[in-house]
């Protein structure tokens, strides 16, 4: 089996300070993979160095078989890359920004229309850049990277900044990109995201991976969080576990009829960041 | 080639939404044009102006655009972007040189037309603009490949251009100047158009070679510390 991205032993260290600390990954083609973690935990220092856009200290990364070290120039034609401080030329329109690219790639003109259209920016061709919001010039940038309809592409925090609704076009935009075959590499911070796109992912945290696997099985390798939570008239709270061992307790306050609500709690990303990290996101 | 015409492209349209960088180039023609056409002033010698601001044009237009594009570039993680799409370096700055040129070149014609030079001596006038414009974006490449920002290269720019420029005209009032000023390329083009014939010297030529040596080391250095990061 031939892998989309494969990492042995990343480690990389700015001065002092240990940033990523043996980083194995293994990334198979098609698939939709997140790098999870709170700000600072490396995501985008690993994202560099799976791209060559940075040399790891120690370890090595290979895209497509391909020593990420040596990539040239030529093989960025079918990776895209979305970084949040690649940039865009202020004073030029939406639409020239993009003929660039068509230009440097030998692209069909119709294509900018096209990946304008799919990021919801399809009115704004002729708006110069430095008249579009922080949102939209994030979507700019995902412009960009569709446009060459790379193999591959890595995008770092594609919807931090953007309110819900466009998230969820950005969403959609990217499970339509994965039905076609393209295996997309991203970085969150939003855990709720990472459930709904990823099919694998790992959980960094302070240059380590604590977790690994598709975000159900994460959670469900936490199940002794699953929980019943119980508000009583009498203004109490009463969290039990999820299992036989509760039958009693539970049959007895139902019996009395002392429940208002009752809820059961599964584990989520969060929680099970929370219970590894022992603290939260954000 | 398709990277070269990319760069082009961007850089004309960009050029038309960037003011600072416009006026650079049409100013000097502008102000020529209306100074050799109004101002009459006597035992002035003939086309004082055409050939006073030709050379402060070649000191300078095409330096800080040079530089300030790259610069730029720089800053806004723009030239980064393009190449890393395949765009070579040299595709970059060949692009960007090759444009400032021409425009420059336009430029020059301005000079030449206010100047009225004709035959000989306007192909004459032309390739001397045409040395001293190349000198130039050499040395503007070599302050923005080696600036972070535009800041820095501004505040690199700035001196070297006043030198660059100011010093031809200088050295009509004082012979120590004049002296000094025949280091630079600059100040051996302004000899050139001073003379009738404008007939290059051994020695002309010589300063002109070794400012172009000397602008492709400054480049060279700068590029091998960092290329166009
Ligand atoms: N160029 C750099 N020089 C020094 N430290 C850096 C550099 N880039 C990132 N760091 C540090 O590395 C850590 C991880 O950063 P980063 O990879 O950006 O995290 P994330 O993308 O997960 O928020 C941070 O503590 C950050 O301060
Ligand atoms: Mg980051």
């Amino acid at each position: 089996m031939e892998y989309a991205v494969k990492a042995l032993g990343i480690t990389h260290i700015f001065g002092e300070k240990s940033v990523l600390s043996h980083i194995d990954l293994k990334i198979q083609k098609g698939e939709v993979f997140g790098l999870l973690g709170p700000s600072g935990a490396g995501k985008t220092t690993l994202i560099k160095i799976l791209t060559g856009q940075l040399k790891p200290c120690e370890g090595t990364a290979e895209l497509f078989g391909m020593d990420t070290e040596k990539l040239k120039s030529s093989d960025y034609r079918n990776i895209g890359i979305m970084m949040d401080n690649f940039g865009l030329y202020e004073r030029l329109s939406c639409y020239d920004n993009l003929k660039i690219f068509t230009t440097i790639y030998g692209l069909p003109k119709d294509r900018i229309g096209e990946a304008l259209k799919s990021v919801g920016l399809g009115e704004t061709g002729r708006t110069a850049v430095m008249r579009l919001s922080k949102g939209m010039k994030s979507r700019m940038r995902l412009a960009r990277v569709l446009l060459q309809k790379p193999a591959i592409l890595f995008l770092d925090e594609p919807t931090s900044g953007l309110d819900p609704a466009t998230a969820s076009d950005i969403h959609r935009l990217l499970k339509k990109e994965q039905e076609k075959g393209t295996t997309i590499v991203l970085t969150t911070h939003n855990m709720s995201e990472a459930a709904r796109l990823c099919g694998q992912s790992v959980l960094l945290n302070e240059g380590h991976i604590v977790e690994q696997g598709s975000p159900a099985e994460i959670c469900r390798r936490y199940n002794h969080q699953k929980k019943i939570r119980l508000h009583l008239y009498d203004g109490r709270d009463l969290e039990i576990a999820n299992a036989s061992s509760s039958a009693r307790l539970l049959e007895k306050c139902l019996l009395e009829e002392l429940v208002e609500t009752i809820h059961t709690t599964e584990p989520s990303l969060e929680t099970v960041f929370m219970e590894l990290t022992g603290r939260g996101f954000d | 080639m398709n990277n070269i015409k990319a760069v082009l492209e961007k850089q004309i349209k960009d050029t038309l939404k960037n003011k600072t960088i416009l006026i650079q180039f049409v100013m000097f023609p502008a102000l020529t044009l209306i100074m050799e056409n109004l101002v009459q002033i006597e035992n002035m010698p003939n086309h004082f102006f055409a050939k006073l601001f030709s050379v402060m044009y070649v000191g300078m237009a095409p330096l800080t655009c040079m530089a300030a594009i790259l610069a730029e570039e720089k800053e806004q993680n723009t030239l980064r972007v393009l190449l890393m799409s395949n765009v070579k370096p040299w595709e970059y700055l060949m692009g960007t040189g090759f444009y400032i040129w021409a425009i420059c070149m336009a430029g020059a014609c301005i000079f030449a037309l206010c100047g009225e030079y004709a035959g000989m001596s306007l192909i004459l006038f032309l390739l001397t603009m045409s040395v001293g414009i190349i000198t130039s974006i050499i040395l503007g490449a070599a302050i923005g490949t080696h600036s972070k920002n535009q800041m820095t290269a501004t505040s690199i720019t700035l001196p070297v251009m006043m030198l660059l420029s100011f010093l031809p005209m200088l050295s009509m009032f004082n012979t120590n100047i004049r002296r000094a000023a025949s280091a630079f390329y600059t100040q051996q083009i302004s000899m050139l158009l001073q003379q009738t014939d404008m007939s290059w010297s051994l020695k002309g030529a010589g300063v002109v070679l070794i400012n172009i040596l000397i602008a492709a080391v400054f480049f060279i250095c700068a590029y091998r510390r960092c290329g166009l990061e």
